[in-house]
């Protein structure tokens, strides 16, 4: 992985983005994987914490602690920069990006669980069993958590079936309801307000803080919708209560 | 141990340095909006820093002590008041079993801070006692504190023990000599109303004419602000030169986001992990006290600094929070030996 072109732009004192690419590609989020889990394994003094974006990396990190730290470089962000630069040189070699899970979210399309589902299969002159069977089909890839807790930006819808976001935000989104906005599509996992189209919702808990990894979804997971009838996501509803 | 919220205020809610090491699930970091207020208000009751406080919004609630404790009021917005007395902010002050304090609204400020000896003892969700009020998580119930509402409180410092008792005897408050409440490094030597900010890295996408106007013009902050984010009033909306869409990536405390209506918003505690709008700036990490501490209709301006400055302004209050720490841990000595 060297020579390619990393920027690298200070957020705030205790913060820099180091940025890959500029457009969603599948292998800058495998370079981003790689360089999480390279920072989750090897903490340098005054490490916080990293957010994955699309197209890089943000790290959070002390000031005070980097500045004491002994690491090349004059300033902090000079500090942390010459690090990540390192690290990133070295990953193509030494570091796997995790294999991510996949998960089937089991979803019940339109009806009250998807009031927009209609439009969305109107603004784009395809029945709405289309709509659903193409949604179905897809196979998207976690880039991103975000938003809201357990909130997955995913990539990889049919761009037949895009639609752009709604004009009035609505107040309150149901929990696992299902919307797409433009060209993602993602979960609302908590009831929140939301400017996305709606088509559908899961019994799928996406954020739960009892377990382990609160998040069910992480960058690098595949996920697959499957299309269930309004009775199977009841019973599931109730099952996982 | 625990105290008995007796009117619940306007905000009060379980608060403490925030979330860390989720916000790649995009969960909130949250916590205290003015941090230095919280730490202090904990050092003076011989707390950890980041011990679990209450944070109080304009109007302040009422509080029954049912045992005898140690508490600091630390912040702005209000006054404190026992028994009809009023006490100064930041100092510490002991408190008789069955006693009741209630606050009346200052004029300027909007956060204060009440540190309990031995902290909040709420439990603690994905590390943190914050409350996030959005998604009902932390805090105590995931929620505001309202009337009938019991917060455990921890274990206080044995050391401090024979200080509870004597006020206990004497059956009125003792307070403090000393206060922690000024501000520190050079914060004091800038007007109040200046809040110094870097450019952030989308600035060079704006007109020339708003790249030198936000650091002219000043901002109100409007109505609809809270702690996820206050919205600000220009007198010009700042607007870009193109208007190609962006990809959401992190954002950060004090990082100032516009949206397409030129109107820009400062991120905050409760701010979202992720943004997509523009950073046009981002506030110096040493002046987000000072703007926790300002209220709907407070006027303000924007002064340019460079990241270097903004790094040696932050060590420099580090260094006198440091500083801090050690003189009130004399002091507190002091206090237990008299």
């Amino acid at each position: 992985m060297r020579g390619q072109h990393l920027q690298f732009y200070p957020l705030s004192e205790g913060a820099l983005t180091v940025s890959f690419a500029t457009g969603i590609h599948d292998t800058t989020n495998t370079q981003i994987r790689q360089l999480m889990n390279d920072l989750d394994k090897r903490r340098f003094p005054g490490y916080i914490e990293a957010v994955p974006s699309y197209t890089g990396v943000t790290i959070f990190f002390d000031p005070a602690h980097v500045a004491g730290a002994a690491m090349k470089g004059s300033s902090i962000c000079e500090k942390v920069e010459c690090l990540l630069r390192e690290r990133i040189g070295a990953l193509g070699e030494s570091e796997q990006a995790s294999t991510g899970k996949t998960i089937a979210i089991p979803v019940c399309y339109g009806g009250d669980y998807g009031p927009d589902l209609a439009a969305v299969a109107a603004h784009n002159h395809l029945s709405v069993e289309d709509v659903i069977n193409r949604h179905c089909a897809g196979d998207y890839l976690v880039y991103m958590i975000g938003f809201a807790p357990g909130f997955p930006f995913l990539g990889g819808m049919d761009p037949a079936i895009s639609a752009p976001r709604r004009k009035q935000p609505r107040a309150v989104i149901p929990a696992g309801t299902v919307g797409i906005a433009g060209g993602q599509t993602g979960v609302y996992p908590l009831e929140t307000p939301g400017g996305w189209q709606l088509i559908g919702r899961t019994p799928l808990v996406l954020f739960d803080p009892e377990r382990k990894q609160p998040s069910l979804l992480a960058p690098g997971d595949r996920v697959r919708f499957e299309a269930i009838s309004a009775k199977t996501y009841e019973h599931m509803k109730e099952a996982g209560r | 141990m625990s105290i008995s919220i007796l009117k619940g205020g306007l905000l009060t809610t379980v608060q403490d340095l925030g979330r860390k090491g989720y916000l790649h699930q995009g969960v909130v970091e949250g916590g205290a909006m003015d941090r230095l207020a919280l730490r202090s208000a904990n050092l003076a009751v011989g707390n950890e820093e980041g011990a679990a406080c209450l944070e109080m919004t304009l109007l302040g609630p009422a509080i029954l002590f049912k045992q005898a404790s140690l508490i600091c009021v630390a912040g702005k917005g209000m006054t404190p008041y026992m028994e009809g007395k009023p006490y100064p902010l930041g100092a510490a002050i002991s408190v008789p079993a069955g006693q009741e304090l209630t606050f009346k609204t200052a004029r300027q400020g909007a956060r204060a801070y009440l540190a309990i000896a031995g902290g909040i003892d709420v439990p603690a969700v994905l590390g943190s006692r914050s409350t996030y009020l959005r998604a009902k998580l932390g805090g105590f119930e995931g929620r505001k504190l309202e009337k009938g509402d019991l917060l455990p409180i921890g274990k206080v410092a044995e050391h401090l023990a024979p200080l509870l008792k004597k006020a206990d005897k004497q059956g009125c408050p003792l307070v403090s000599n000393w206060h922690v409440n000024g501000s520190l490094s050079d914060s004091a030597t800038l007007s109040e109303t200046v809040v110094r900010a870097l450019p952030g890295s989308h600035f060079s996408m704006f007109t020339k004419e708003s790249q030198t106007n936000v650091f002219d013009m000043s901002f109100t902050i409007q109505n609809n602000s809270d702690r996820m984010g206050y919205r600000l009033q220009g007198e010009a909306p700042l607007l870009r030169e193109t208007k190609e869409e962006l990809l959401s990536e992190a954002v950060t405390f004090g990082t100032v986001q516009v949206p397409p209506d030129g109107e820009p918003i400062v991120l905050m505690a409760d701010r979202q992990s992720t943004g997509g709008y523009p950073r046009m700036l981002q506030v110096a990490a040493v002046d987000l006290p000072k703007l926790a501490q300002m209220r709907p209709g407070d006027t303000f301006s924007f002064k340019k600094i460079t990241l270097e400055e903004a790094q040696y302004f932050y060590l420099q209050q580090e260094l006198a929070m440091q500083q801090r720490k050690v003189g009130i841990a004399l002091k507190q000595a002091e206090w237990l030996a008299q």
